[in-house]
């Protein structure tokens, strides 16, 4: 709370507990309009003021000029009754008042709150960076560093630039940025990305990327300007805000002439001038559309947030709103639905222990720079033992032929296999096949292929379940591999062996059948179908620069799952959206009719005005509620 | 060019009629107001000068609420 809201707290206590007492003191005439008119000034002293000033600018529907003009017409009214010789009501222009002033004290509190929310989002910002130069230690603005330049994090300190490390071992708090909770271990030659906190360990880096590149910028860039591109639903909002308080004014001097006027003329009735002009100003009370104004960008802004708390990046309140109607989802298959990377998956027919095999085949492919070689090594784990290698032969095509501790092997495809008279067994697995022989006998083989996520069969099934009708993939890749990963995964098309320029023309034809649709790629060459898409989620940590950029959707932890969820927060988030839109439009109404025909009297009128606004504030809070799982 | 100010805006409403005074002003090609982020964003015209500029937004934001602030 902030001494403004302090300051009015006390206002609110002090002209609510005077109101409770001048109930049970019975006081009479000039002395109880009085003891009423000092607490309609100590709640209302400002709300006078800006109506004045209001006045002076030519604004007429001014929400404090509004509010002045129905309470000041309240205590005229009641001032009025009293001089009639019935005791007047001026409880009811403080109470409105009261209540008014309360609204806004939730509204400021509500609004504080979540823009509280996204501060901490905020604080990965990294105020400085320690440059290493001449062996000294200088503390400089992150903007200042270039690529190449070696900076030094310590325990506890952020990452300020996105770099390698080339010193030091540490568990990385990449939270803030993944929505991940569980630390990252991080060792020489890793990446590393800016924003992370370094939990104990010394890391030195070399950075590559300038601030401005770094991946810390890019995303406060887009939070930043999340909330600047705006929704159908809140363009809705404020222009129907514009016509929504004129509409009502006018109706409001409408009800107290026209009724009366005509009651006179062709009932020949006395005038009933008061009740007409309290109906009026009852109109004045309902006049405001903040309910509105404030909980629908609030519900979009802490949709935005809750998401992006999750590890979910989105560029606007237009793309939640969109995401939230996505019937079809394209995937491209490599570096989303897979790793991207290939992995030793499966070793078949081993005649001997496993481990022994995959030994013998990274050692023999030791010294290649193969791709196979260095995933063969990666599965092997340990480091490679040189000197135990002998008389390597490559064949270019077929494989190798190496002496691994004088016994010789031989790690390669069928070519290699039939050339040297050696029978082994067909593999039915998909993927590059790696037959083993030693001492030129078969001993089994090595399935290296890209690795299914193992989250992706899951996401498959969350998108089905919040109702994606369609789940098609793409790929360059072979037919027989991209049939294997649908099939596992339950996709149910794929469109396999496409060039770049082809997945877009494949993304033209989906987008014919009108369903919005969605398209996820990691953004190796596909920066232009994720733009060409309804909504572009991209992988924000394998995924290249132009991807993200392109995309309106970052994931920055390539998790398959996030893409359900963030169709589940943009659902909800809409559902809030129009729950509030409908309640708060719905209760005004009836108020309006209801204060039109008398039934309503101001006490209902100012619940349908800040009620109703309170309420819609802690509904569209629930949208900043996003379940870990 | 563009500068990003910190403001103090107490009603929705109003910051959008105060986005409004702003760019009415003199000397800002486009001015938006986040009232959620308590944030103002001016782009002024090339070799303006920005501090008498300024005062003349915070003037003219001033009469639609008299306690919007602009922190310059």
């Amino acid at each position: 709370m902030n001494k403004k809201q302090k300051k009015m707290l006390i206002r609110i206590i002090i002209a609510g507990l005077m109101l409770i007492g001048l109930h049970f003191l019975s006081m009479h005439g000039i002395i109880r309009f009085s003891a009423y008119m000092v607490s309609y000034l100590i709640i209302g002293y400002d709300i006078l003021r800006k109506a004045f000033n209001g006045i002076r600018n030519f604004r007429v529907f001014d929400e404090s000029l509004l509010m002045a003009v129905a309470t000041i017409g309240a205590v005229a009214l009641a001032i009025y009754n009293e001089a009639d010789g019935n005791s007047g009501d001026y409880v009811e222009a403080v109470a409105v008042m009261l209540f008014y002033q309360i609204g806004e004290f939730f509204q400021g509190l509500a609004v504080g709150k979540s823009r509280k929310n996204i501060a901490d989002l905020m604080a990965i910002r990294p105020d400085y960076a320690n440059i290493e130069s001449n062996g000294e230690i200088k503390k400089v603005n992150p903007s200042e560093v270039k690529a190449g330049d070696i900076i030094i994090v310590s325990a506890g300190e952020k990452v300020p630039l996105d770099g390698i490390i080339i010193e030091g071992t540490s568990s990385l708090n990449t939270s803030a940025l993944t929505g991940e909770s569980a630390p990252r271990y991080v060792s020489i030659n890793d990446e590393v990305i800016s924003g992370s906190v370094n939990i104990n360990g010394l890391l030195k880096i070399r950075v590559t990327k300038s601030f401005g590149e770094s991946t810390v910028s890019k995303i406060l860039e887009l939070v930043e300007n999340a909330s600047s591109r705006k929704s159908k639903s809140e363009d809705f909002i404020t222009k129907f805000a514009r016509v929504y308080t004129p509409f009502v004014v006018i109706s409001a001097i409408v009800l107290a002439v026209v009724p009366p006027i005509s009651e006179m003329l062709l009932l020949k009735q006395p005038v009933l001038w008061t009740t007409w002009i309290y109906r009026a100003l009852t109109f004045l009370v309902i006049s405001c559309p903040c309910a509105l104004v404030i909980s629908i960008p609030l519900s979009f802004f802490a949709g935005i947030g809750g998401a992006s708390r999750a590890g979910i990046l989105i560029k606007g309140s237009i793309f939640l709103e969109t995401l939230s109607k996505v019937r079809t989802v394209v995937f491209d298959k490599t570096g989303t639905l897979t790793k991207g990377v290939f992995e030793v998956n499966a070793v078949h027919h081993n005649k001997t222990d496993e481990s022994k095999l995959l030994e013998y085949a990274a050692l023999a492919e030791g010294l290649s720079s193969h791709p196979i070689a260095l995933s063969l090594r990666k599965a092997y784990k340990k480091p490679i033992d040189i000197s135990r290698i002998k008389d390597v032969q490559e064949i270019s095509g077929n494989g190798v032929i190496a002496k691994v501790d004088d016994i010789e092997i031989m790690a390669g495809n069928e070519k290699l296999m039939k050339n040297n008279n050696i029978e082994y067994i067909k593999c039915h697995s998909t993927g590059t096949i790696i037959h083993i022989a030693i001492n030129k006998e078969y001993m089994g083989h090595i399935v290296i292929s890209d690795v299914i996520k193992p989250e992706s069969e899951e996401a498959v099934k969350r998108l089905k379940k919040s109702g994606i009708k369609n789940i098609i993939m793409l790929t360059g890749d072979l037919k027989s591999v991209a049939k294997d990963v649908a099939y596992r995964l339950k996709i149910d098309k794929y469109y396999a062996e496409l060039l770049p320029n082809e997945k877009t023309e494949k993304l033209e034809e989906i987008l014919n059948d009108k369903n919005v649709t969605a398209f996820v790629g990691d953004g190796i060459n596909d920066a232009p179908v994720l733009s060409r898409a309804d909504i572009g989620i991209a992988m924000g940590n394998s995924g290249s620069d132009a991807a993200i950029e392109a995309a309106d959707v970052v994931l920055m932890d390539d998790n398959p799952l996030k893409i359900s969820k963030a169709v589940n927060i943009s659902k909800k988030c809409l559902r809030i959206v129009k729950q509030n839109i409908y309640f708060a439009l719905g209760i005004k109404f009836i108020c309006l009719v209801l204060g039109a025909t008398g039934i309503a009297n101001m006490w209902l009128a100012v619940f349908a005005d800040v009620g109703v606004m309170i309420i819609c504030i802690f509904n569209s809070f629930r949208t900043l509620l996003v379940s870990k799982s | 060019m563009k500068k990003v100010y910190r403001i103090e805006a107490d009603c929705a409403n109003c910051a959008n009629l105060a986005e409004e005074e702003a760019k009415k002003t003199k000397g800002v090609i486009n001015a938006a107001v986040n009232f959620l982020e308590q944030k103002m964003e001016i782009e002024f015209e090339d070799n303006a000068d920005i501090k008498s500029i300024m005062k003349e937004v915070l003037k003219n934001c001033k009469k639609i609420e008299d306690d919007f602030e602009i922190y310059i």
